[in-house]
Parts: C-alpha cells; structure tokens; sequence
C-alpha cells in the first residue's frame, strides 16, 4: 500500500501538511509530496478538500504468515522479590474479558516466585499457569527472560500475549517480538476485540498523550502488547477455581549479562508510585524538602505514595523513582493531588489519566486547573494542613 | 574500539496539539528536532569517546530530511554518520525499523551501541532492544550511569521503578539511555564549521543488504488502524469560598465518591 498525492488534483493549499502526525507531508515545486515519515494512517486523505490524495494497494502488500494455529490469551506476571506484581492481575482482568470473548483459555506465565503465587493467578482468572521456579529467575535479566518466553511461545502459540508497561516488561518484551517476528504495540491504554476479524484492537496514546492511536497485527501472531500498570480493572477473586499449574525447565538457557546488585531507593514506608490508589504531588510551590513531609503526612492520611515534578525532583528536595511525568513516571491512581504544581504538559501528559484530579495552586492561571477535577486556588501550606486535619477528624 | 548512535528525528511533541474540531493535529511551527533522549546517548559516546579514542558513528533512518538531525550530531563532535533512508523503508514499524537498523550496522562495525531510551513521537521505547536481539548481542536498557569499561566489558547503572540495578554485560553491547547519565554539550564552533562542510553518507536498501519483504510497511507486523483525540474529562471544577470551606467541599465531594 501507498498513500500517493495526485499532483493534477493537488493545489497546494497545504491542508494535509497540518493533518499529518508524522511530518510525513512536504512541499515540492507547489505540489503536496508524501515523504518516507509516512505511517498509512490516512488522516490527510479526508482532510485533502480535492480529493487529491488515494490510497493504492499493490503487489505483495501484505506479508501473511500461517496464524490459524495460535489460540489462547496469555498475561505475563512479572514479580520482584518473590511478589507479583499487581499489574499482573489487572493483566489477568483483561485477559480473561479477551479470552471469554474469543472463547479462548487464559494462560499466565510466571518466572521465579513461588507454586503458592501461580496458584493465586490461577484464582484471579488464569485457566492454566506456565511456571518457572529456577534461582536464574529471581532477579529480573533481559536474557534468560526473553529466551525463555520465547520457546514458550514458538511452542505453545497464544494468538495474544499481554505484559505490563513496567521497566521489567518494556525492557525484555521488544526482544520477544523481535525473536518471534511479530508486532509490538507499547503502553496500550485500552484492548478489543475487532468483531468481524477477531484480530485484537489495541490503544494507545502517541505524541506526549496528544493523540491516541488505534494499532493492529493482523497478519502475525501472538499480537503482543505491553499495557501501562492500573490502566486495566482486576478481574473477580474466586478461591475455588481451578487451573492447571505446568512447571517449565530451564534447559540451555543462558546469560551473558549480570546482575550484580539491585538498590532501593524509594524512601520507606512509600509504595510503588504506578501501584499506588492515592498519590499527593508536590512541584516548585512546595520551596523545600521538608515541605514533602507534609505531602508524606497527607499522603499517609489518604493511604497513598508521594510524587513529584521534575523542577522539584531537579532541586533536590526528593529522589528521583518520585518523579511523574514525561521523563519520570506514567501513573494514573484513582486519585491525584497536585499541590504546588503549574503543570507543564511533560508532567500533565504523566498523570492526566488519573480518575480524578485535584488541584491546589495559588496562581489560578495555572494550566494544572485545565485538567483537574476539582481546584483549590490557595496557597498549600495553608490548604494541605487544614485538608490534613479535616481527613484525621472525619476518619474519627 | 567503534561506538555506533542510533538516533531519530522528531517533532518537538511539546509543541503538538490536536484540533478537537476537525480532529487534526495543530504543527505550525513545530519544529523538528533530534529525539531529546538520543542527544544523551551522543553525549555518552563522546565521553567514551574522549576517553578511549573510539570512533563514533551516529545513524539515522528516515527520509532526506533527517540529515538536519545528523549535521547536528557532527556539530557535537560525531566522527561519522550515515543516512539510511530508501522510499523501501516508508512505513516501518519498530520491527521493520529495527531489521534494517540492525542491517545497517552489521555493515559498519560496533563494539557498543547507544540508544535513547525511547522516542518522544512514538514513545514504544522498543527499537533499541529489538535491534539487540536482531544482531544477537546482550542490551541493557535505561541506563543513568557507566561505572566502569573496558575493551571487553561494561558495568552500568540501571534505573528500574523502584530503585536501580548494577549490571555487567561483556562487548558489544547495546545500551539504552536515560537523561540522568549525563548533560548533552552544546555544539562548539569548530563542530558547527565541520557540520556545514560534512558530505552526508547515505545508505539505500542495497547498501544495507536488506531484504525488501522485510523493511517498510511490507516487513510491519503491526498497522496503524486509525488516530483520535484524547477524550478530555468532563465536569472540572474551581472550588468556591474560603479556604476552609473549599476544603469542606472537596471532602464531601470525595466521600459521595468513595474516595475517603
């Protein structure tokens, strides 16, 4: 396929150029010339007022591989120190909707960690869990990892394969497709199932958030897709179900990266940001370290995490694993707290999927009130203790 | 010892908006730019670079355009570049990117690649990987800080959700790397003379060795189906009153939600 200008039709009046996500669109001697940017998304052929740009289809467009063997859901639970991670069990919520709907069975894969953990997978939705137990496994290492998911795949062939959009998933998973010669889309916000085709519709935000993009696999099997962690709903909890545990060897798997140590840095008694119900934030307006212990004091009362922007994490008044935003973290808790932060669109585009936003900012022109649910134009120091105090009392 | 920059052209996404009336994007005057992660991978070739005499060679695919994006690499301090850019490879995917990525460098040599750790457009952070998995060679991804290299192996910092990790990985290697290894330098005037003078090397599908199934939109396991606006959230509100009484509302309002 080609989307092509007409230059007969063409009168360069450079509508399409705008429309373009990818810069794909130059001028040439007065005439619209779609360049190699060009991802075949068709936004510029409704936008052309002339009817100037088509789209041709020619010979061997389409590379088809045999998909008609690969069936089945699987999630991909990742754990860290023995613990899965709670994105695997909103994984295993959607796989379970995409498998019901394909009338499928929902696998989950588990390396490391402990039979009692593959069992609770099984309680959270999975009909059947591929588990390896190896010492190899514990620590999180792109090689051992990708080779295993890999034979797994090449020998049981899921037609759909979900990991989280964690620094764990986004790292190996590339290597999988890359290996199985199969499409990857990254960060997906939401999945379908397309009807008619069955093929999996998978949704994603590109360009900072500024846009979202509808992303396919139609030819090529698993469809493979990374999804951000508390995007997706956890499925139901039944004690009684039950699933199939499948222990997996480790024959001829090897390394030649290692990990040598793994640090903390969160402060305790913090949870993970991207897990976290609750986050309080703090920005510029907080002026200094001892500040955060106040937003810690909030945070506590609600039982969240604390965040922070980058001018705040860049003037050392917290480490940088706090950071939400465009070059921190992508979070999106049921509630966010946004105390002293004016919002610049690289922090924005890291929470503006929270449920609901709440914003507490003296200067009301502040673009963080563009995208909050409620807004407290007010100074923090005067806001968070009193909203401190009243949350102490009303839990009395 | 040869140090290989993968980098991408992109448009400034701070700068990008969406009509919600016509659904297209507003790119007036939106600039194109070097991908702001890949300038920290520059930066740490050239470091290594400085203190090893290693040759960097920063790379690029995207159309005649992108050479902007490579003049600027050379402005830096890069030794050499090449532009792999055919008609062939429009509509590549992060697969079919990385396959002629991959292509590309088996041809020129590498000890260590460096990569951003994603590109600002697309966000997957998948190429970098990929392409290590293509040329068979371990990766390291989000990397903020080299402790240690040698000739034959490298140990690193990564940065993981909760903390980050030591890793030690032998050569080649590819790394991909996030802005807190280091603060990308500005050009100097001698860079900008060299990047004015530098005669841009292309590589075509030929030159890579590629095959044509396997590049551009035909080598794209995954499609672009459509593109929409966000939706944007509904009923915000400003609290009224005093500060004590816009505290009392929002409590209320978070209780008949649940929330508290």
């Amino acid at each position: 396929m080609r989307i092509v200008v007409n230059i007969e039709k063409c009168t360069g009046c450079e509508q399409c150029i705008d429309s373009c996500p990818f810069t794909a669109i130059v001028m040439q001697e007065g005439k619209a010339f779609i360049n190699e940017y060009c991802q075949f998304c068709k936004a510029c052929i409704s936008v052309c007022p002339e009817g100037a740009i088509i789209e041709i289809m020619e010979e061997g467009d389409v590379q088809k591989a045999d998909i008609s063997d690969y069936k089945g859901v699987w999630v991909f639970a990742e754990q860290r120190d023995g613990a899965v991670s709670s994105v695997a069990y909103e994984l295993l919520g959607a796989g379970r909707r995409l498998a019901d709907e394909l009338k499928t069975e929902l696998s989950a894969v588990l390396f490391g960690s402990t039979e009692d953990a593959a069992k609770e997978l099984i309680k959270w939705g999975a009909d059947r869990v591929y588990h390896c137990n190896d010492p190899m496994f514990e620590k999180f290492n792109d090689e051992p990892y990708s080779m295993l998911l890999t034979r797994l795949i090449n020998e049981h062939k899921p037609e759909i394969v979900l990991a989280g959009a964690t620094s764990i998933g986004r790292s190996f998973i590339p290597r999988v497709a890359a290996k199985v010669r199969t499409g990857l889309t990254a960060d997906c916000t939401a999945l379908e199932i397309d009807r008619d085709s069955g093929n999996l519709l998978q949704i994603r935000p590109a360009f900072g958030g500024n846009i979202m993009a509808t992303i396919l696999c139609p030819n090529h099997r698993p469809q493979i897709a990374t999804v951000r962690p508390r995007v997706m709903k956890r499925g139901e909890y039944n004690a009684d179900r039950n699933g199939e545990i499948i222990s997996v060897s480790v024959d001829n798997i090897t390394s030649r990266t290692k990990v040598l140590e793994t640090v903390k840095e969160i402060s305790e008694c913090m949870i993970n940001l991207q897990e976290a119900e609750v986050i309080v934030s703090g920005g510029r307006g907080i002026g200094d370290a001892k500040g955060f212990k106040m937003l810690q004091e909030l945070a506590e009362a609600l039982g969240g995490a604390v965040g922070a922007s980058r001018a705040a994490v860049d003037e050392g008044w917290i480490p940088y694993s706090h950071q939400v935003g465009q070059t921190g973290k992508t979070v999106c808790p049921r509630i966010y707290i946004a105390c002293g932060i004016s919002g610049a669109v690289q922090h924005l585009v890291g929470m503006q999927s929270s449920d609901i936003i709440i914003a507490i900012n003296k200067n009301i022109e502040a673009p963080i009130f563009n995208v909050a649910t409620y807004g407290i134009v007010g100074d923090v120091y005067e806001v968070v203790p009193l909203l401190i105090k009243k949350l102490k009392e009303a839990k009395q | 010892m040869n140090i290989i920059v993968c980098i991408k052209q992109v448009p400034d996404t701070a700068e990008v908006r969406i009509n919600p009336e016509t659904n297209t994007l507003i790119r007036e005057g939106v600039p194109s730019i070097i991908n702001p992660y890949d300038l920290h991978a520059i930066e740490a070739a050239i470091q290594i670079k400085e203190k090893t005499g290693a040759k960097v060679t920063v790379i690029t695919m995207g159309p005649p355009q992108a050479e902007d994006a490579l003049r600027d690499a050379i402005a830096m301090g890069a030794d050499d570049v090449r532009l792999i850019s055919d008609r062939a490879f429009a509509g590549a995917d992060t697969w079919a990117t990385s396959y002629a990525l991959y292509k590309a460098i088996e041809k020129l040599g590498y000890d260590i690649i460096l990569c951003g750790k994603q590109a600002i457009d697309g966000d997957t952070a998948q190429v970098g990987p990929e392409v290590a998995e293509f040329l068979n060679i371990p990766h390291i991804a989000y990397i903020r800080k080299i402790e240690n290299i040698s000739d034959k192996s490298i140990k690193v910092q990564r940065l993981m959700d909760e903390g980050y990790d030591i890793v030690e990985s032998p050569l080649p290697v590819l790394l991909t790397v996030v802005k807190e290894l280091n603060t990308p330098r500005l050009p100097s005037l001698k860079g900008k003379m060299a990047a004015k003078k530098a005669v841009i090397t292309k590589m075509d599908l030929n030159a890579i060795g590629a095959e044509p199934e396997n590049v551009g939109l035909k080598g794209s396991p995954t499609q672009v189906k459509n593109i929409f606006a966000p939706q944007s959230k509904a009923d915000r509100k400003v609290l009224q009153g005093g500060i004590e009484e816009q505290v009392d509302t929002l409590i209320k309002e978070l209780r008949s939600l649940k929330c508290v």
